[in-house]
C-alpha cells in the first residue's frame, strides 16, 4: 500500500469532521444529559434512569416493545423463510417477490395510512369501508372492531402493519442464501428416502444458520428503533405505547430532555453488542486481506 | 430423462399414463400454488385499495367499500381525478413534493461524495490510524438516530438553523455517511490491486486513480448506494420532523401527510390520494431500477 501522506487526510477529513459533529460529539452529549434535570441544568445522578424502571408509562413501553421483539421478529423472519423455500419451485418467482417486497420502497408514514384503511371503523349497522371490519361483518356475522383501539388487540394490528412492510426485506435475503444452498446435497437427502419437511429442518435451516442470524439481528434493531408506525397509527395512545415514540413525547410533549436521553441510552445499550460484533467481523475481514 | 421419454414416440396406453402423471403431479402442487397465489394477493390487497379509494368521489368512499368498484371495474364513470387536485393544492402536498425534492437531492449527491473520497483513501491510501478510524465508522453504523437529537437541536437552534434545508441536508449527510463510507470502502478495496500499482507506474496521480479507476468501475454500487440514500430520506419522518418541525413551507411528504392523518381524520378519498402522492416517486424507482434498488436496501440493513 503505498502512503497518502498529508493528502489523506484531505481525502477522509470532511467525512471525519462531520461525523465528529454528527456522531461522537451528540452521543457522549446525551450520555451525560441523561445524567441531568429536565432542563439540563442540574446533576440529578440516576434519578431519570430509575423513572426509566420504575414508572408505569415506560413500563407499558417496555412491554410493547418486547411484544414487538418476540412477535414480530418471529412473524417477518419465518415468513421470509418460508416465501423463501416455496417461491423458488415456481415459475413466476419474481413476479411474486415483486409484490412481497414492494412494501419496502413505501415510507412508513404511507404504510401507516395504508393500514389505518384497512382497521378503518364504522360502527354496527352503518356501511364497513375497512377491509378487516368488512370481512368481519360480511363473511363471519360479527359486530366491527376498533382494531387500533382494542387492548390488547390493537399492539397487534402495528405489529402485523410492521410484518406486511419487513416480510419481504427478510424473504429476499434469504432467498438468496437458499439458492446458495448446492442442489445435490438437497438432491442426496430426497434419494436416501428423507421427506421435504426433514429435509427442511435437518438440511436447509443448518445450511442458513448464518443467514437467519443477520436477518433476525436486523430484525432486532428495527424493532428497537420502531417509531413512524406507531406515530403515524396510535401516537401511542390506548396502551401501544413504544420507547422510540415516547422519547419523541419527553422531548416535544413534556420538554424532558433528561428523560428522553436516558431513554435513547438504552436503545444505544441494546444496540451495543451488535456494535461490537460488527466490528469484530469487520477486523477477522482485515485479517485475510 | 424427461428429454429421453419426448423422443421415444410413446404408445396410446403411455400417453393416458402420462396424462394420469401429469394431473396428480398438478394435483401435488395445487397447494403450493395455491397458498403462494393466496399471500401474494394477501400482500397486495392493502396497497390496491389505496389505490382504488384514492380515485373514487367522496360520497362513494363513504358509503362503500372500494372493493365495489370491481363489479364493473370498467365504468370509468365512477373515478374521479378531484382528490388528487384537492391534496396537491388546498392541503398542500404539491408544495410538500417540491420539499421532499430539495431535501432529497442534496441529502443524497453530499454524502455521496463525501463518502467516496473518504472510502478511497481507506481502501488505498496508508495513513496513521487508518484501521481505528475506519473501526470507528464501522461502530457508528448502527447508533441509533436517537442518541443524537438533542445536542443537534440544540445546536442547531442556536446558530438559527433549524427549520433550514441547510441543517436537514447536513443532518442527512451525518446520518448517512458511516453506512455510505463502509460500502463504498469494501467496493474499492476489492478492486484489483495490480490496477492502480500500474497506474501509479504510469506516472497517474491519487486524484487520476480515483476519477479515472475507482469511479467508473464502481457505477453500480455507487448507484445502489444513490438509491438507497435517496430512499432514506424520501421515506424518513423522524429526522425531518424534529430538525424542521411542522411549518408547511418547509415540511416534507412524510410530515405533512402525518399532519394530514390528524386534520382529515374519516376523510379517507383525501387521505389515500395523500398517501399515494408520497409513493409515487419510490414506487417508480422500484419498477424502473428494481435491480439496483433490491441491492441497495439488501446492502443497507445495517444502518442505524
Amino acid at each position: 500500500m503505498r502512503r497518502g501522506g498529508l493528502l489523506a487526510w484531505l481525502y477522509v477529513g470532511p467525512t471525519l469532521l462531520i461525523l465528529a459533529i454528527y456522531l461522537v460529539y451528540p452521543t457522549l452529549t446525551t450520555i451525560y444529559l441523561s445524567l441531568l434535570d429536565k432542563r439540563s441544568e442540574t446533576f440529578v445522578g440516576v434519578d431519570n434512569y430509575r423513572w426509566l424502571f420504575t414508572s408505569n408509562a415506560m413500563r407499558i413501553a417496555f412491554r410493547n416493545n418486547l411484544l414487538w421483539l418476540v412477535v414480530f421478529t418471529a412473524l417477518t423472519v419465518s415468513f421470509g423463510l418460508l416465501l423463501a423455500v416455496l417461491l423458488d419451485r415456481v415459475r413466476y418467482e419474481a413476479l411474486a417477490k415483486s409484490t412481497i417486497f414492494l412494501p419496502m420502497a413505501i415510507s412508513f408514514v404511507g404504510a401507516g395510512v395504508i393500514w389505518r384503511f384497512m382497521y378503518a371503523f364504522r360502527p354496527p349497522n352503518t356501511p364497513q369501508v375497512g377491509v378487516l371490519n368488512a370481512v368481519l361483518v360480511g363473511v363471519f356475522g360479527r359486530d366491527p372492531v376498533g382494531w387500533l383501539v382494542e387492548r390488547p388487540i390493537n399492539n397487534f394490528a402495528l405489529i402485523v402493519a410492521g410484518v406486511w412492510i419487513w416480510t419481504g426485506f427478510c424473504m429476499v435475503i434469504l432467498s438468496a442464501a437458499y439458492k446458495g444452498i448446492p442442489r445435490d446435497i438437497i438432491e442426496a437427502a430426497r434419494v436416501d428416502g428423507a421427506n421435504e419437511w426433514q429435509i427442511f429442518w435437518r438440511v436447509i435451516l443448518p445450511l442458513m444458520k448464518s443467514t437467519v442470524a443477520v436477518v433476525t439481528t436486523t430484525m432486532v434493531i428495527n424493532v428497537l428503533k420502531v417509531f413512524d408506525i406507531v406515530y403515524v397509527m396510535t401516537f401511542g395512545e390506548f396502551g401501544t405505547e413504544v420507547l422510540a415514540n415516547r422519547m419523541y413525547k419527553e422531548m416535544f410533549q413534556f420538554r424532558d430532555f433528561g428523560r428522553a436521553s436516558a431513554i435513547a441510552v438504552v436503545l444505544l445499550l441494546a444496540i451495543v453488542p451488535v456494535m461490537l460484533v460488527n466490528i469484530r467481523r469487520f477486523q477477522e475481514q482485515e485479517a485475510l486481506r | 430423462m424427461s428429454n429421453v421419454a419426448r423422443a421415444v414416440k410413446p404408445s396410446k396406453a403411455g400417453q393416458v399414463n402420462m396424462w394420469v402423471r401429469a394431473a396428480r403431479r398438478w394435483a401435488a402442487r395445487f397447494p403450493l400454488h395455491a397458498i403462494i397465489i393466496t399471500i401474494s394477493l394477501l400482500w397486495m390487497t392493502p396497497t390496491v385499495g389505496l389505490l382504488v379509494s384514492s380515485f373514487r368521489p367522496r360520497d362513494a368512499v363513504r358509503s362503500t367499500g372500494w372493493w365495489t368498484v370491481f363489479v364493473n371495474p370498467f365504468d370509468f364513470t365512477q373515478y374521479t381525478l378531484e382528490n388528487y387536485v384537492a391534496v396537491l393544492t388546498a392541503q398542500g402536498m404539491g408544495r410538500a413534493f417540491l420539499n421532499s425534492l430539495i431535501i432529497a437531492v442534496p441529502s443524497t449527491l453530499l454524502p455521496l461524495a463525501l463518502a467516496a473520497l473518504a472510502a478511497y483513501a481507506f481502501a488505498w491510501m496508508e495513513f496513521p490510524g487508518r484501521q481505528t478510524l475506519f473501526a470507528i465508522v464501522v461502530g457508528l453504523l448502527v447508533v441509533p438516530l436517537q442518541m443524537t437529537l438533542i445536542p443537534i437541536l440544540r445546536l442547531y437552534n442556536q446558530l438559527g438553523l433549524s427549520g433550514t434545508f441547510l441543517g436537514i441536508w447536513l443532518a442527512h449527510t451525518g446520518y448517512g455517511l458511516p453506512f455510505a463510507v463502509y460500502l463504498l470502502r469494501n467496493f474499492f478495496g476489492a478492486l484489483p490491486r495490480e490496477l492502480f500499482e500500474s497506474a501509479f507506474l504510469d506516472g497517474a496521480s491519487w486524484f487520476t486513480a480515483f476519477t479515472r479507476l475507482a469511479l467508473p468501475l464502481s457505477v453500480p454500487a455507487l448507484a445502489s448506494l444513490a438509491i438507497f440514500q435517496f430512499l432514506w430520506v424520501w421515506n424518513d419522518l423522524l429526522v425531518a420532523l424534529i430538525y424542521l418541525g411542522g411549518t408547511e413551507r418547509v415540511a416534507p411528504l412524510t410530515v405533512r401527510l402525518s399532519t394530514l392523518v390528524n386534520s382529515l381524520g374519516q376523510n379517507w378519498e383525501l387521505l389515500t390520494a395523500a398517501a399515494f402522492v408520497s409513493m409515487a416517486l419510490p414506487l417508480a424507482l422500484f419498477f424502473s431500477l428494481q435491480r439496483y434498488f433490491v441491492r441497495g436496501i439488501l446492502a443497507g440493513s445495517v444502518k442505524g
